[in-house]
């Protein structure tokens, strides 16, 4: 088989819309919008009361508003800023100012805005990392400049035979062949090897490539010394919210501020989202989709079906895996999904103290709080923490990155109060000779404690917390075992081959029917590249069968 | 209005710096809260460009929770006596007899060929009471034309301190100090005291926002600001500097003086000059044909009115951000984002061929919350209308090219909180 338009509707079923979209997470939602844009009658189904997928913002406590699950914005393309107009909707990054990586003797590193000042803390440090903190800057940001447009459009299909596929390839060869030589040993260097190897080639200090080390692993099942980690890394220096690349902020109410907007958005351009509606599956007639049957038995139809879920769901669940070429059944069926990722959420009654920045008496002097608190002091402690992962328990001494999202954003706690919100790793899906549930007090305790070493009485803050883990993320969710990028970061799982080879590019064996999860290129983070990119994909069909 | 002490008292004295540079009397207290002593010189006043590493936090504070600026350095007159209304009437651009006590107006003065000198925000506080600030010493200039008019004008610049207390939390803020702020519309202002000490509190502001300043004596001025800082503690209060407030009074449209104008009296040629109109304040001319009202500069500019009108117009530009990525990115160069407003002015054509030059922009920098950037910009009258298209000259590889950009509303950011009533 192969990737197909979405024309030739069957006559005779009378559709409301024009097209659904499965699953209101943000890529549902971008997807809808582009579509409701474009003048499609769209229809976004959400199976929760609230829409936003793992970017909502909820309140388990009265006045405490916590993101449950994902937590800041960096990736976000900044055309759909502007596309979708969401800045008339509210759409409002705070960038964060600081982030603080303790150091693990009592000691920090804190970097902020002020290019200079960065440099000293640096070389407060360590001398030789100074001028190597530029050089590393300059190098990534170059390998970013070399792979953005591949983020940023669809991939070409290289095993397509059609001349618009040629012209994509020729397109590619030609962007890969003007760059630089050593730019793309960079990338290279990057996309294959580990974050420990790279930032050896730059850093000395042990906490300075431990501060950097921390992005290398984030919902990845890899250490920072593991190959593939390099690819992590570079993913989440992709984003670049005012102009910094890799800079991030918390939108103004949490990530679910931010997928609010994007519903205000996709509505003002005329979509329609219903809540509560759960799909059961994609209904289908002579190998097209013609819409979807709901859990309750309704059924709507639409000539155009998207799924914004994981490749798992979308070519497992919803349609019937016979009917589908049994090459990309078997692609799915080993797409890793391996979950490491928990959150432990705290609503606290002060900040936090850290003993060698004590606040002032006024409570100011608290600028550390400005971003992420980054718990991982060096690449060893974080692969030390990974170990436990290789062998299915969760770590002793985890790895968090925690944010205390009150400091800028007084809105989302009652006054003097904060909202802590821990991403925690490792914390694999699948436990060895233990479930989540018998473990979820346990591992509250374990990330606290943590954090208890380095803020001495932070228990005493404590008002509330609240343990989401791998299995809560994929029951609340549907992220299959909890993976937050819905599919591993890992190159055989990226770029021509996310979610799978030759089915790169939105469409899937079923006419009509179309993928936008974090499971399609460029993947997971909230990003909105996967719902953007089919919306396009979407409407050029369209366009080809008018 | 309490009487502000207009000579120097030791106990006020604000201390020195330098033989002439001293500091403000929030200085000290301020101070202790700044991790960076980046100053510039205002008005022979140190002012801080920021107080952390990172101005856009203190930027956002304004815009999300709330900020203090220290705006002490402005000049303040205080002008009274029976003639009082007269006097500024015949000097101010706007009418101050529309003004009644309680309230207040941002204004202009202009000399009396039309052209707009200054810009300030005048407080009535009696029927024969009034307080003017202004961002240059104007002493000179306003008792040169009082004339025979029973009127007293005072330089009571050194006797009080001014707190900015700006963003959506401003009012909860103060609203708990001093609880008659909550039903303060828009350029009304109170008297009332924050920790013991009587102060004037105005909602007015250079940010756009919802937002106030509170005028204080000298020598009570760290007993109100500790206890701001003390209500604002909970609700992300930060104090912001001068990097911070630039980005802030582009969104909101605000001109700054000897930069999107030139004094008139100090300019050398007209090209320098702006008339109100000019300045995008053609709304202050209300009345202008009212024959009982003769201020200085009148006549010219119903002469302009009458003839032609304007040669210039006011307004937002907003440049857009794919084509400013594009044409960067095609350069091989990530695209700048100027957080700092750049320092000169820039040129508008109306083609890429640049064969017609049509406009120039005053001020240009990146908004975080428009997530693109915006300028203020002054560009040939028949092109005002918003949504023009229009070419932006920028220089990229040490050679000029153009950008799109387009006319757009001022404010360019405008919250109904700035003027919601409340509630
Ligand atoms: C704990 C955690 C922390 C993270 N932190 C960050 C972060 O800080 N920054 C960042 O950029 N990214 C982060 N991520 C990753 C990012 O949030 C996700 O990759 C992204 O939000 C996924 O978006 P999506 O729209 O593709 O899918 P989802 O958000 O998973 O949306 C799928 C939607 O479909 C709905 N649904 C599922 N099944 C059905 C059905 N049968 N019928 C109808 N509806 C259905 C779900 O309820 C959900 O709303 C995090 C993820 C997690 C889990």
């Amino acid at each position: 088989m192969t990737e197909r338009d979405g024309a030739e509707h069957p006559a005779d079923l009378v559709t409301a819309y024009d097209a659904i979209v499965v699953g209101g997470g943000h890529n549902g939602l971008v997807n809808a919008a582009y579509l409701a844009k474009a003048g499609l009658r769209t229809l976004v189904l959400e199976q929760r009361d609230l829409v936003g997928g793992a970017a909502v913002t909820e309140q388990p406590v009265p006045g405490f508003s916590f993101t449950t699950f994902s937590y800041a914005l960096s990736l976000l393309r900044p055309e759909i800023v502007h596309e979708l107009d969401l800045v008339r909707h509210g759409f409002l990054p705070l960038m964060m100012p600081s982030s603080f990586h303790p150091t693990g003797d009592g000691g920090y590193l804190l970097l902020g805005d002020d290019h200079d000042q960065n440099v000293q803390e640096i070389r407060r440090h360590c001398p030789h990392d100074a001028d190597a903190y530029d050089r590393y800057h300059h190098d990534l940001d170059r390998v970013v400049q070399a792979v953005q447009p591949l983020f940023d459009n669809p991939p070409p299909d290289v095993f397509g035979t059609d001349p618009d596929d040629q012209a994509d390839v020729a397109w590619l060869l030609k962007h890969l062949g003007g760059v630089d030589r050593s730019v793309m040993h960079d990338v290279v260097r990057l996309l294959t090897g580990s974050a420990a190897d790279w930032l050896e080639d730059y850093f000395r200090h042990e906490a300075v490539k431990g501060f950097h080390a921390s992005s290398s692993i984030i919902g990845s099942k890899v250490g920072p010394m593991s190959p593939g980690s390099g690819l992590v890394l570079l993913f989440h220096k992709m984003g670049q919210h005012d102009g910094h690349l890799g800079s991030w902020a918390f939108h103004k109410g949490g990530n679910g501020g931010f997928t609010q907007v994007l519903a205000r958005a996709a509505t003002a351009f005329g979509a329609e989202i219903r809540l509560g509606a759960r799909v059961a599956s994609v209904l289908t007639r002579e190998d097209r989709a013609v819409g979807v049957a709901l859990e309750d038995g309704a059924e709507l139809h639409a000539p155009v079906v998207v799924s914004a879920l994981d490749p798992r769901r979308t070519f497992l669940d919803l349609v019937d895996p016979r009917r589908l070429p049994s090459e990309l059944v078997d692609s799915v069926e080993r797409m890793r999904f391996r979950g490491v990722s928990a959150k432990v959420n705290f609503a606290l009654d002060g900040l936090p103290v850290f003993p060698a920045l004590p606040p002032r008496p006024d409570g100011g002097g608290v600028d550390h709080y400005g971003g992420f608190l980054n718990i991982g002091p060096t690449i060893e402690y974080v692969e030390h923490a990974f170990d436990a992962a290789k062998y299915g328990w969760y770590s002793e001494r985890p790895f968090i990155d925690a944010a205390i999202q009150s400091v800028v954003d007084p809105d989302m706690a009652p006054p003097g109060k904060h909202v802590m919100s821990c991403f925690v790793q490792y914390a694999p899906y699948e436990l060895r000779g233990s479930d989540w549930e018998a473990e979820r007090d346990r591992f509250g305790d374990t990330a606290q404690a943590v954090l208890e070493s380095h803020f001495p009485g932070f228990g005493d803050l404590v008002l509330h917390r609240q343990v989401v883990t791998p299995v809560d993320i994929e029951r609340v969710t549907g992220l299959t075992e909890g993976n937050i990028f819905a599919g591993e970061l890992l190159a055989p799982q990226m770029y021509f081959f996310r979610p799978a080879p030759g089915w790169s590019r939105y469409r899937t064996p079923i006419a009509g029917y179309y993928q936008c999860g974090s499971g399609t290129h460029p993947g997971g983070c909230v990003i909105g590249s996967p719902g953007r990119l089919a919306g396009q994909r979407v409407l050029r069909d369209l366009a080809a069968a008018r | 209005m309490p009487a502000l002490a207009a000579r120097w008292s030791p106990r006020s004295a604000p201390p020195t710096v330098s033989r002439v540079i001293r500091t403000t009397p929030f200085h000290e207290r301020l101070k202790a809260l700044d991790s960076q002593g980046l100053y510039t010189h205002w008005q022979g006043r140190l002012s801080a460009l920021r107080y952390s590493p990172a101005p856009k936090h203190e930027y956002f504070a304004v815009r999300s929770s709330v900020g203090v600026f220290d705006t002490s350095p402005l000049s303040k007159y205080r002008i009274e006596g029976p003639d009082a209304e007269r006097f500024l009437a015949g000097v101010l651009v706007r009418d101050i007899r529309a003004c009644p006590p309680g309230r207040g107006q941002y204004t202009l003065w202009c000399d009396d060929r039309g052209f707009v000198m200054e810009d300030g925000v005048v407080l009535r506080h009696s029927p024969t009471e009034f307080v003017l600030t202004a961002a240059r010493p104007n002493h000179g200039r306003l008792t040169d034309l009082a004339g025979r008019l029973r009127v007293r004008v005072e330089d009571v610049s050194d006797a009080s301190g001014m707190l900015a207390v700006q963003g959506p939390r401003s009012r909860t803020v103060l609203a708990g100090l001093a609880p008659e702020v909550a039903a303060l519309p828009v350029f009304a202002h109170t008297p009332t005291s924050v920790a013991g000490v009587p102060v004037t509190v105005s909602r007015t502001g250079y940010t756009g926002d919802l937002g106030y300043e509170v005028t204080v004596p000298a020598d009570g001025a760290l007993d109100v600001l500790d206890a701001v800082l003390e209500a604002g503690r909970d609700h992300g209060l930060r104090p912001f500097g001068e990097e911070a407030l630039m980005v802030l009074r582009i969104e909101a449209g605000l001109p700054l003086l000897d930069v999107e104008w030139t004094n008139s009296r100090l300019a050398f040629t007209d090209e320098q000059r702006v008339t109100p109109s000019e300045l995008g304040m053609g709304w202050m001319l209300r009345g202008v044909e009212d024959p009982t009202r003769p201020f200085v500069g009148r006549d010219a500019i119903r002469h302009e009115l009458a003839t032609g009108g304007p040669r210039w117009a006011t307004v937002g530009l907003v440049v857009d951000p794919a084509n400013w990525e594009r044409l960067h990115r095609e350069a091989g160069l990530l695209p700048p984002v100027h957080e700092h407003p750049l320092p000169y002015e820039s040129l508008l054509y109306d083609a890429p061929t640049r064969d017609h030059q049509v406009g120039y922009v005053t001020s240009l920098v990146y908004s975080p919350v428009l997530q693109r950037h915006v300028g203020l910009a002054r560009v040939r009258p028949e092109l005002a209308s918003p949504g023009t298209r229009l070419q932006l000259e920028v220089a990229v590889h040490h050679g000029t090219t153009t950008v799109r950009a387009c006319t757009a509303t001022l404010p360019l950011f405008d919250p109904p909180r700035r003027t919601a009533r409340h509630d």
